[in-house]
């Protein structure tokens, strides 16, 4: 609704791995963060204005980003004493137990003023309970002075087909708790919120960055004129993007939901040799299954986007929550000189040009390519001003062409001089039968253990994915271009990090989508200054990346591995602590 | 006009396989059959995919002049899969192993068998993993002593055939490397077989575990060891070709015609391996010494619906359907709102 009326919006979904964590319970709660503003909004935000807290666990677990100036809204009927106890408070107050009594706090009887206003409705009371949160939803309505038109014709769109008779309803209960809140006379502030002024014309949409990568793999596949292939298991948090695919049969691409990991990756090569543009999707521990596979798409030289969607490691660690943690194994977790192109999204929408963008290099340069996201990305969300397609280059795969002299072989490890980039030649192509494989083969394709030849591949290899390094964007420094220190973050930090820069003021930011191969005037822009302040959600993989590839260059690591993303604040001490 | 012959599907690499591997067998039985299969379904050579996985029967792709792709241990049925989602119109013959196939890629087997995608897949069971050079295999006898188990395995063997048909596999096939005919044959079977096509080759290991199969090969023994089952005939073996299957009511029996409890040859069974009695063909791949005799031919070849038809077909229905034609459709689909 914020998105639609013009504000700036970022949200962000956090909620436990478990389907049905026991309800009630602190550890149990699940919560959704909304940011909005009448500027551009980089981040879900860090401190509240309003906290909603459905029961007691709610309150205990999220008081604590309350501003000093935010406002509660608690629905009465859930504290009750088997509420409070559950939720473990000690005291009759919880306000107090957690401190923030001194806060304008709002208790409304939420459920049974959802139970009154529905009582005609002809809904049974489980369907009127969930009703609750459009209750809310009217009361913050009010608060923020939200027209309430765009959620009735959000009802009518949803529930049109499926449930109709739940339309009037919805809409009856949001009413009257936007009503109540402006009956109560208990909130004594209410607050506008203008749309935000300087946006881009144009049309909008609100975006996840799983339904963004789905998208701009759908893109790249238009682009390439190749079928998309996706093969992948699921896995929390990058199942969305198989789901999302798995809708989109219209636009020609397959989805195969794979009997594990490895099949994902493995049914993608297959269908990468057989042509299509080919896909798998996973999250950490998925990637770690797929390690064996990556190395056989290496060394066949065959395209290949591998997104990972990170969470919490090692092993199945938190599953729902959010990490950089998958940095090193992305870079390094193959046997042998396995170099790939590695790549980073860095905010929910900008995972649709990464996806994109990935796809592309992958076709076009003959290689697979990992594209890190993260779950806040995947789960997050924005608006998005929806670009045209006729705005986005073609791709072009280095098909073999024409026929083969008489007696003339194809020989599939040949490059291009200047890229390294083998030919593909696709089976079904007359006259290009060829074997490809795990094994070392010569130029010719054909299997050889010859010492020289080895090593000859492996630094060929290594040099086509180097030389990426030539079609990828120079790194832009945000601020000023020389000086003291230089702020540098990759992925899906880039919304808090740009936001704790602005509030600075005057400092100078990089960020980096591409990893490896680094763009090609990174050393130029850290020469420029004395000493580098590399911010990351783990304990310094990016850094050391940088320090093994700029030995002569100050590197300040400033990392978080909570599974959660940074503050802003964290971000404004640790970057002016280095000023 | 595919007039193919089996010098088409040799490759110029030199063969590599031990002296009197029973693979070379296998690899000659597919050359010899493909010009076949072309000349029935018109199939030019450029539409042969021949997909392996690791070990030693998983060099085949390198022998033969077609596409080709030597894939990772284990995986080279979830390679195939995708390869034949992304282009139904390819035909796949894949080679593999009883390690490679029902060990380390024993997942991605069942998994294609149970989808019933339409590959072929020659699994060369020589009862041992010989490229690493002899330790004990999923389709290990009780007690076979190789390097890792000098004592003895202490562990019961995959019997291939009860595990594809346990999986609801639509078509299995069992024979002996020597078998080049009935190799043929069976191969031929299964390249028109719409769905996912096992033919387990037991295969001779010479260096390893020679003469694994000798109670099945060993021309003395053979004709009283091995039924070759073909359709539409009745179910008779041995030496004199006096033994028959028959049915009691209760399980599959072997007699001797006109002796034991007065079974005629009109009470011999007759092979239908497009029947859909899954029973039977259970009880028929299930068959061992030293009560019955080992099963070898067409076992089961039964019609179903095939994963690739699947795939292909809703996609086009869904684009039928849709009113989602483009990116650009469907990036304006849904909720949006204009800023002016």
């Amino acid at each position: 609704m914020s998105a639609i009326y013009g504000n700036g919006l970022s949200t962000f979904p956090d909620y436990p791995a478990e389907i049905r964590a026991p309800h009630g319970t602190v550890s149990g709660v699940s919560g959704f963060q909304v940011h909005i503003g009448s500027t551009k909004v980089n981040t879900p935000g860090d401190f509240c204005d309003l906290l909603v807290a459905m029961n007691p666990a709610a309150l205990k677990a999220n008081a604590k980003w309350c501003k000093p100036t935010a406002m509660i809204l608690v629905d009465d009927d859930a504290f009750n004493e088997a509420g409070m106890k559950k939720a473990g408070f000690k005291t009759e107050n919880p306000f107090e137990e957690l401190k923030v009594e001194d806060r304008t706090i709002i208790v409304a009887p939420i459920t049974t003023l959802t139970q009154e206003s529905l009582k005609d409705s002809g809904m049974d009371n489980k369907a009127i309970l969930k009703c609750k949160n459009m209750f809310t939803l009217g009361m913050a309505c009010y608060i923020y002075s939200r027209p309430l038109e765009y959620i009735y014709t959000y009802l009518e769109n949803k529930f049109a087909k499926k449930h109709p008779e739940v339309i009037e309803p919805n809409k009856k209960v949001l009413n009257d708790g936007y009503n109540y809140a402006a009956n109560i006379q208990a909130i004594a502030n209410t607050y506008t919120c203008e749309p935000v002024k300087a946006q881009k014309p144009g049309l909008y949409r609100n975006i996840t960055g799983n339904q963004a990568v789905a998208w701009g793999l759908l893109a790249a596949s238009e682009k390439s004129g190749l079928p998309l292939f996706c093969g992948s298991y699921p896995i929390t948090p990058a199942t969305g993007i198989l789901e999302e695919l798995a809708i989109h049969k219209s636009l020609g691409c397959k989805t195969l939901q794979a009997e594990d990991e490895i099949a994902g990756i493995c049914t993608a090569i297959g269908a990468s040799f057989a042509g299509d543009l080919a896909v798998t999707t996973t999250s950490g521990p998925g990637l770690s299954l797929k390690s064996e596979a990556l190395g056989l798409a290496v060394m066949t030289e065959l395209p290949l986007v591998v997104v990972d969607v990170q969470r919490g490691g090692p092993s199945t660690g938190l599953p729902t929550k959010t990490e950089q943690s998958d940095l090193d194994q992305a870079l390094y977790g193959r046997n042998g000189e396995c170099p790939l192109v590695v790549m980073a999204a860095h905010s929910p929408a900008n995972c649709f040009d990464a996806a994109f963008n990935a796809a592309k290099i992958a076709l076009e340069h003959m290689t697979p390519v990992i594209l890190l996201s993260e779950g806040f990305l995947g789960n997050g969300s924005e608006p998005w001003r929806i670009p045209s397609m006729a705005d986005y280059p073609a791709i072009k795969p280095p098909f073999v062409t024409g026929v083969l002299a008489e007696g003339e072989r194809f020989e599939p490890f040949k490059r291009d001089p200047e890229t390294f980039v083998r030919r593909w030649a696709i089976p079904g192509q007359k006259g290009f039968e060829h074997r490809v494989g795990g094994l070392e083969k010569n130029h010719s394709g054909v299997l050889s253990s010859d010492p020289a030849n080895h090593e000859l591949m492996v630094r060929e290899r290594a040099e086509k994915v180097a030389r990426v390094a030539r079609d990828i964007p120079a790194l832009e420094v945000d601020g000023p271009a020389s000086g003291n220190l230089l702020v540098v973050g990759w992925g899906g930090t880039y919304g808090h990090i740009k936001s704790a820069v602005d509030e600075i003021g005057g400092v100078s930011y990089a960020h980096f989508d591409y990893i490896n191969p680094l763009p090609a005037n990174t050393g130029e822009v850290f020469a420029a200054f004395k000493k580098i302040l590399v911010c990351e959600l783990n304990s310094g993989q990016f850094a050391d990346y940088l320090r093994a590839r700029f030995p002569e260059f100050e590197f300040i690591k400033c990392n978080k591995v909570q599974g959660q993303p940074f503050l802003v604040n964290e971000l404004t001490e640790a970057i002016k602590k280095e000023m | 006009m595919a007039n193919l012959t089996f010098k088409d599907f040799k490759s110029d690499q030199e063969v590599r396989w031990c002296p009197g591997c029973g693979d070379h067998a296998v690899l000659a039985a597919l050359q010899r059959a493909l010009p076949k299969v072309s000349l029935a379904l018109d199939y030019d050579k450029e539409r042969y995919v021949v997909v392996s996985g690791i070990g030693c029967s998983s060099r085949l792709p390198y022998y033969m002049d077609t596409y080709g792709f030597h894939g990772i241990h284990g995986r080279a049925t979830a390679i195939s899969t995708g390869i034949k989602v992304a282009n139904p119109w390819l035909t796949i013959w894949q080679a593999c192993g009883d390690g490679d196939a029902l060990a380390i890629g024993g997942n991605h087997f069942i998994h294609a068998i149970r989808r019933n995608i339409d590959i072929n897949i020659i699994l060369f069971n020589n009862q041992i993993y010989g490229l690493t050079k002899g330790q004990y295999s999923p389709t290990s006898k009780l007690g076979a002593i190789t390097k890792t188990s000098p004592y003895g395995t202490v562990e019961h063997p995959f019997n291939p055939g009860s595990l594809v048909l346990g999986a609801k596999g639509t078509f299995f096939a069992r024979s002996l490397d020597v078998e080049l005919k009935l190799n043929e044959e069976i191969m031929t079977a299964a390249a028109l077989h719409d769905g996912c096509s096992v033919m387990e080759m037991l295969t001779n290991c010479v260096i390893f575990n020679d003469g694994a199969h000798k109670a099945l090969t060993d021309p003395a023994v053979k004709a009283d060891h091995t039924i070759v089952l073909r359709d539409g005939e009745k179910m008779i073996f041995g030496k004199d070709r006096n033994k028959g299957l028959v049915f009691d009511g209760k399980k599959i029996r072997v007699v001797t015609i006109g002796e034991e409890g007065g079974f005629t040859e009109d009470d011999v069974l007759v092979h239908n391996s497009h029947s859909d009695n899954i029973g039977l063909h259970m009880a028929l791949a299930d068959m061992k010494g030293p009560d019955y005799p080992v099963a070898l031919g067409v076992i089961r070849d039964v019609k179903d619906i095939t994963y690739d038809d699947g795939v292909r077909d809703q996609v086009k229905e869904v684009m039928a359907k849709s009113k989602i034609h483009c990116v650009d459709d469907l990036l304006r689909s849904g909720s949006t709102w204009e800023v002016k």
